[in-house]
């Protein structure tokens, strides 16, 4: 049974719009040329489809945010800047092709990416093959400033060591030290639980958990097995949807009358996402927004609500920094080759206005691991304003919680 | 290198020789001509690698008529299995490309057995659950492939002819050791079609119970073919490993198997080169969009259902039928 | 001891009976039609998410009602728009068609909902557990099963005991006599896919209730749904109902024993099927034998 399809489009229309869009391309670097300068390209993958998209926006908002910041200031080394930003969709292949797209074809001076750690790691070693100087805003796994380590590659977000050596010592205070651990099983999860045991093993803790598979539905399992242990604290270190899940199944069965509830990250888009009876528990905040006595942290947030409607988390504030970063590095370096810029990012330390917290806030030259403070707190739901949903009761300084570089295992080797 | 295609329209052989003769001229100055159209050579590597797979593939969509959803496992068992053997084995790439084609081909054969009386969407849902065992093997068993994370940690190694020594891990270079892989492959390929195993393939295509009725045995050769497609779809995973210097679990998933049929079909199932040019606009297309848009898989998805509804004949089918009349 | 594995066993047909009305949708279309539902995960989440713009008007009972309808009338419009134009053709393209829709309905619904989870309000009275000993299963979860049981019944009496049902039991074996016995099979069809999405938004919105809604969630819950036919036997809809509770029941008592492997345990199970028993547990032939 044929039928007459709509494939009568004739041949020849076909090859003349093909033959426009391959003139547009060819003729489309020298309209811009023509417009003045060459611009200061800065290239962000960020996986902006997928499980990550929230997170990968917000780092994306504040990337563009400074990149306005930055060009109403005079720029990068007097040039304009031009953030180009690539979707990797949460797939290796593709982050690794938009970082050589970005480098090879449009001729980035630097590059950013990506939320997702393993593909954070797969981009380092493009870039590092590349000499492109590369900052990982948000991608968390240790290895990319630990055994993985570049002398290109930055990062902005913490280590997962540094977020349990931080808030382990809270939890111990408040409610003992015999926990139960609800883990994801892959690379992150892992060195999550192994930060943890480590820092409870300091204090002589007892704990027991299980690792369950990334996406993770269903908890009932574990927390049947969790609550027959009866710790003090149960820790939830799933990611994402998973831990909104895990959250919401612990308070629909009213676990959290036996126990306390704690962890390591949890962020901002995630804790919105929740019913008020589920926003509970003590963490780490990476950045967090409400920093009432500095200056420079309330002008930003209400200049930053004012253009975006939303206010700033930890991950609008990743991408901020690394924009930031760039200027200032680049200022210090007077360029932007990939090893000098290096050099001169080595313990370099943020303005207040980019560091937006008390203390000093650097990128330690050993490992190129930015120091900031950790907000410790516990999560509530909202008070007054929808976003006033965490209350910090410490700050603990980053390169404590850190440790000193010969345990991340980065042996640094720069170029000659 | 001939692919004789046996149409009842077939082209007078001087107009298929020039054809070829572009196609070729085409793929070996890649490098020249696609940076001045926005392309970068790591995206013609992607197209030949991808195209590699979804010829391999179409020896079984469209030259034997069976559907496999699930293909994209047995790239992805390639693309593992090199970046297994570089990084814990030998850094050898010759080996690294032979063990990841041997296991994804390997690995078809076995599935094949078990599937090979089923037809249809049964077919194809076997083979997609099929597939997903090793993309949820792949992301799981963290210490040994790295996981959701990915295989990292092994490169190109530079390969040894003896006196010579053939450094590919520059991209130029590695474009063209692609091609001629790609180039031997597809001879293979070639050959393999006009031979009279795969006019028995083709005959089995138009009409089985007739092919049954002559005697053919057709589960066998159903079974043959898928094999032999696993070994060169597994043969382009090699590729992709040492294209990216990185295996990831989502070369394994389904997603990436509905890719492969959209590529063969776009570009024209029943002809020989219509998965490569389906690839190459795929490929193309969807590197473009994504950086245009976010909403990029509204138009990848939109393009699947343009093709089915409007151009099933894909790309070169339209054309050979024009040739015809 | 043997309170853990009762506890673990329970909570199995508890998620069993989920993965069981989503795949029984699934099966539905793919019995009748041919084709295999790719979008299916994506109609879950449609009716999640029109759940949730129903609930501000029309509360928690309202929108359960409403959304799977509406959900069934879109896929009316997709069935007749689109799918009809490929059911006589080669396979490849209904399941081209289905995966390509599948990706502009996700993309769809992360542009217009956003990529931030959302939640729907509860009762709260479907917020406690039952008992203190009891406490993981919820009263939530109870009217959830009870929805299942409901629901299933309903589908398999209304197959059996109906014109409309029976004509599609009966496609689902011969199309063609059906068709030359003067019956709309266009129309069947039509019907038959609405139903099929009808279960998939009403799976949406029990989801929705305990995972929250985000724009991949039905990507997740497709494969288990395919699983569940393969190991019930495709063309069984009781195949796909048992194969939804073993599934289901396997998971759970994994997680319990060596949680890392409680998805890839479900694959184990489709495999040893394949292998033993090809044509899965209640085989091809017949529809509600």
């Amino acid at each position: 049974m044929q039928r007459t399809t709509l494939s009568t489009i004739p041949r020849r229309t076909i090859l003349r719009a093909g033959a426009a869009i391959g003139a547009l391309q060819v003729a489309s670097p020298f309209i811009i040329s023509a417009r003045g300068e060459t611009p200061v390209k800065i290239g962000m993958v960020d996986p902006l489809t997928g499980v990550l998209s929230a997170l990968a926006q917000s780092e994306v908002d504040g990337a563009k945010y400074a990149e306005a910041e930055i060009n109403k200031k005079g720029g990068i080394l007097g040039r304009p800047v031009q953030l180009l930003v690539e979707d990797s969709a949460n797939d290796v292949g593709t982050g690794v092709q938009k970082t050589r797209k970005l480098i090879d074809r449009d001729k980035v001076d630097v590059i950013f990416g990506d939320v997702n750690s393993g593909i954070a790691a797969a981009m380092g070693q493009v870039t590092n093959e590349k000499k492109v100087f590369h900052i990982v805003p948000g991608g968390h796994t240790d290895t990319i400033t630990g055994t993985d380590c570049h002398w290109n590659v930055f990062r902005v977000c913490n280590t997962t060591t540094m977020d349990t050596a931080a808030i382990t010592p809270e939890l111990v205070k408040r409610y003992g030290k015999k926990w139960f651990f609800v883990t994801p099983d892959y690379a992150y999860g892992h060195s999550l639980q192994d930060g943890f045991i480590k820092a409870l093993k300091k204090v002589g803790g007892t704990y027991d958990g299980d690792y369950l598979p990334i996406n993770n539905q269903d908890f009932s399992a574990t927390l049947i097995k969790a609550k027959a242990y009866k710790p003090n604290v149960l820790l939830n270190n799933m990611g994402g949807l998973t831990q909104i899940n895990c959250m919401k199944q612990f308070i629909q069965f009213g676990m959290q009358k036996d126990m306390a509830l704690g962890g390591a990250l949890f962020e901002l888009e995630t804790v919105k996402a929740l019913q008020p009876d589920a926003q509970v528990g003590w963490w780490d905040m990476e950045w967090w927004w409400d920093q009432p006595k500095v200056p420079e942290v309330v002008k930003f947030v209400s200049e930053y609500r004012a253009a975006t409607k939303k206010t700033p988390s930890a991950r609008d504030w990743f991408g901020y920094v690394a924009m930031h970063s760039v200027r200032v590095g680049a200022d210090k370096a007077k360029t932007l080759e990939g090893p000098k810029l290096a050099k001169a990012m080595e313990d370099l330390e943020l303005p207040p206005d980019v560091a937006l917290q008390p203390g000093t806030v650097r990128y330690r030259a050993g490992d190129h691991e930015l120091m900031p403070n950790i907000f410790v707190g516990e999560v509530h739901p909202p008070k007054g304003n929808p976003d006033n949903v965490f209350t910090v009761s410490s700050l603990v300084k980053g390169d404590v919680a850190a440790g000193p570089v010969e345990q991340t295992g980065c042996k640094m080797t720069h170029p000659a | 290198m001939t692919a004789t295609v046996l149409a009842a329209g077939q082209r007078p052989a001087q107009k298929r020789w020039l054809s070829l003769v572009a196609i070729w001229l085409a793929l070996l100055t890649a490098p020249l001509w696609l940076p001045l159209l926005g392309g970068y050579t790591a995206l013609a590597g992607k197209v030949l690698v991808f195209g590699l797979a979804a010829m391999g593939f179409n020896l079984l969509l469209g030259f034997t008529g069976v559907l496999s959803f699930g293909h994209a496992a047995y790239f992805g068992l390639g693309a593992y299995g090199a970046g297994l053997t570089l990084r814990y084995l030998v850094h050898s790439t010759p080996l690294a490309m032979l063990v990841g084609t041997l296991l994804g081909g390997l690995a078809g054969t076995l599935f094949g057995l078990l599937i090979v009386r089923r037809r249809g969407v049964y077919f194809a849902m076997s083979t997609i659950a099929f597939g997903q065992i090793f993309y949820y093997i792949a992301y799981s068993w963290n210490d040994f492939t790295g996981g959701f994370d990915g295989l990292r940690g092994f490169h190109r190694e530079p390969i040894g002819f003896g006196a010579l020594t053939l450094d590919i891990s520059g991209g130029t270079w590695f474009y063209y050791f692609t091609l001629a892989v790609f180039a031997v492959a597809v001879a293979l390929m070639a050959l393999l079609i006009a031979s009279p195993f795969g006019r028995t393939l083709r005959a089995i295509r138009e009409n089985e119970r007739r092919a049954r009725f002559l005697g053919i045995p057709v589960e066998r050769h159903i079974w043959l073919s898928f094999s032999i497609s696993c070994f060169f779809t597994a043969l382009a995973g090699t590729l992709y490993a040492l294209l990216n210097n990185f295996a990831d679990p989502l070369a394994l998933h389904y997603s990436l198997s509905g890719y492969f049929v959209i590529m063969a079909v776009m570009g024209g199932m029943r002809t020989f080169w219509g998965p490569l040019l389906g690839a190459t606009v795929f490929v193309v297309l969807q590197d473009k969009i994504s950086s245009l848009t976010v909403n990029w898989m509204s138009f990848v998805g939109l393009t699947f259902i343009l093709v089915v509804l409007f151009f099933p004949r894909g790309l070169l089918g339209m054309l050979k039928r024009r040739g015809v009349a | 001891m043997f309170q853990v594995i009762l506890f673990n066993v329970t909570n199995g047909l508890i998620i069993g009976a989920f993965y069981v009305l989503m795949a029984l949708g699934l099966s539905l279309i793919l019995n009748l039609s041919n084709v295999i539902n790719f979008a299916h995960g994506n109609f879950l989440a449609l009716g999640g998410y029109l759940a949730f713009m129903l609930v501000p008007t029309m509360g928690y009972w309202g929108a359960l009602l409403i959304a799977p309808v509406l959900t069934a009338l879109i896929g009316v419009v997709v069935e007749r728009l689109m799918l009809r134009r490929v059911y006589g053709r080669d396979p490849v393209y209904s399941l081209l068609l289905t995966f390509g829709l599948a990706f502009v309905m996700q993309d769809a619904a992360r542009w217009y909902w956003g990529p931030n989870p959302l939640q729907i309000d509860m009762p709260d009275v479907l917020k406690t557990p039952l008992t203190a000993d009891l406490f993981f299963i919820t009263w939530y979860r109870i009217f959830m099963v009870a929805i299942v049981i409901a629901t299933v019944t309903g589908l398999f009496a209304f197959l059996r005991h109906t014109r409309v049902g029976l004509r599609i039991r009966a496609g689902t074996l011969d199309l063609d006599t059906v068709a030359a016995l003067g019956v709309n099979v266009k129309l069947l069809r039509t019907f038959n896919f609405a139903v099929g999405c009808l279960l998939a938004g009403l799976s949406g919105v029990l989801a929705t209730g305990q995972l929250g809604l985000n724009p991949n969630m039905g990507d997740d819950l497709l494969m288990p749904s395919f699983i569940a036919i393969i190991v019930g036997g495709v063309g069984s809809l009781t195949g796909t109902l048992f194969g939804g509770l073993l599934i289901g029941v396997a998971a759970a008592i994994t997680a319990a024993i060596f949680p890392a492997a409680s998805e890839v345990v479900i694959f184990v199970i489709m495999l040893l099927v394949m292998l033993v028993r090809p044509r899965g547990l209640l085989g091809e032939e017949g529809v509600m034998s």
